[in-house]
């Protein structure tokens, strides 16, 4: 097999998306934290999840492989690992928008001390309204919360910031 | 680094972490909003995945696989305190245990996110992140309904007194603390258990509920070395119903 670039690879990936956010990319994400290729030609990816409960993390990472074997990567490895840890910030500016395109509000860009000010503020996904209130830290999946919008009356979800 | 030590203190957290995940699974149908159904649902998810990861860690030190360790063992062969096996009881009673627990996992995986085993120290990283939903959402309700009815304050402190004899179970010495305070792994329970009843003081102090004298509080001990209530072997026999009509079947 020819060369193939740690980028292109990482190109590939593009396709993988979070099954619970099928409109972002594992890329996007920010949760494919390492792509190396040995002297052997194997490829290794390095992966972590956003929450370490995360039931999606196996389905993740069988998908990483099918993209890798249908492009002819024979022998590779996928590796979950918490060496590097997930944090909200890691989610690039496409995947905010694509969130927000999907109706969750990105989480807001912290200094990695998330506390209650961060998270009760969250602007309206629908309407970009801020008087917002915060009803519930926990939401239909650990990476979700519930608020709800005073402008436009409608309730939504945050990803939450971690 | 003492592998026994180390082993010891992480089957305790572990252990911790997925029965009081199962507890607070039982409130999944049951919770008294849908809010708070969803957080506690929420909240079992992440302990449960704490739990699982912790179990990894052990498996790499040796131990068996995690499926194995969390639904093979009897009651006498888990580590956890005797705090978290409790039954559910009244929605107050789950309220205070999540709040008192959850204060104590805060601060263990804050002091863990700094021992020298890598990879302890960067799941809890990981988790102390985590936990500071579980935090949050424990001083909210400590708060609202420890200044709401007299019923509502009643209730949270007659739970408050009976739970805090439990809580400082928690911080049961295991006979390996000496050697983890020496090599640097851990402060050791006296440490957390200093830092905690600081930080539930913190909490308490905002609410009309009080805070017995600590010295007054008589600790029960035993869970970390396999003594547990009556109510452990029947959540053990529940959890791992399934896994044990047929151990070898892929999921």
């Amino acid at each position: 097999m020819e060369t193939i670039s740690n980028e292109t690879i990482k190109d590939w990936l593009d396709e993988v998306k979070d099954p619970e956010i099928p409109v972002l990319s594992l890329n996007d994400l920010g949760v494919i934290t390492g792509i190396t290729q040995e002297a052997t030609g194997k490829v290794k990816v390095d992966m972590t999840p956003t929450f370490a409960g995360c039931p999606a993390i196996d389905y993740m990472k069988n998908e990483i492989c099918e993209v890798l074997e249908k492009h002819g990567v024979e022998d590779y490895e996928v590796r979950v690992s918490f060496d590097t840890q997930w944090n909200s910030n890691m989610i690039t500016e496409r995947g905010r928008k694509a969130l927000k395109d999907f109706g969750l509000a990105p989480p807001p860009k912290h200094n990695l001390i998330v506390d209650l000010d961060i998270i009760e503020h969250a602007t309206c996904p629908q309407c970009g309204g801020t008087n917002t209130e915060m009803k519930t830290p926990f939401g239909p999946t650990l990476c979700r919360s519930i608020h709800y919008c005073n402008t436009c009356q409608e309730a939504f979800q945050q990803f939450k910031p971690l | 680094m003492n592998q026994d030590a180390v082993k010891d203190l992480l089957y305790k957290i572990a252990d911790d972490q997925l029965i009081i995940g199962h507890r607070n699974s039982e409130w999944t149908g049951m919770g008294p909003i849908l809010e708070e159904d969803i957080a506690f649902s929420s909240m079992a998810q992440d302990k449960v995945g704490h739990a699982q990861q912790f179990y990894t860690i052990l498996n790499q030190m040796g131990e068996q696989d995690p499926d194995t360790v969390a639904f093979m063992r009897n009651a006498d062969q888990f580590h956890c305190c005797q705090m978290v096996e409790l039954p559910n009881g009244e929605y107050d009673f789950s309220l205070i245990r999540h709040f008192l627990f959850d204060h104590a996992e805060y601060l263990r995986f804050s002091a863990l996110a700094n021992c020298p085993m890598e990879s302890v120290a960067n799941l809890s990283k990981k988790i102390k992140s985590e936990i500071k939903y579980h935090v949050m959402h424990a001083d909210t309700w400590i708060k609202q309904l420890g200044t709401a009815t007299e019923e509502a304050k009643a209730r949270m402190q007659n739970s408050l007194n009976e739970l805090l004899p439990y809580a400082l179970g928690i911080f049961e010495p295991s006979k390996h603390e000496d050697t983890l305070i020496s090599e640097g792994f851990y402060p050791g329970e006296k440490a957390i258990e200093d830092q905690w009843w600081e930080a539930i003081s913190k909490v308490i102090d905002k609410t009309e509920l009080t805070l017995p004298a600590r010295e007054s509080i008589s600790p029960v001990y035993g869970g970390r070395y396999g003594t547990h209530t009556e109510h452990l072997q029947p959540l053990v026999e529940e959890m791992s119903e399934v896994f044990r009509l047929d151990p070898t079947a892929e999921w």
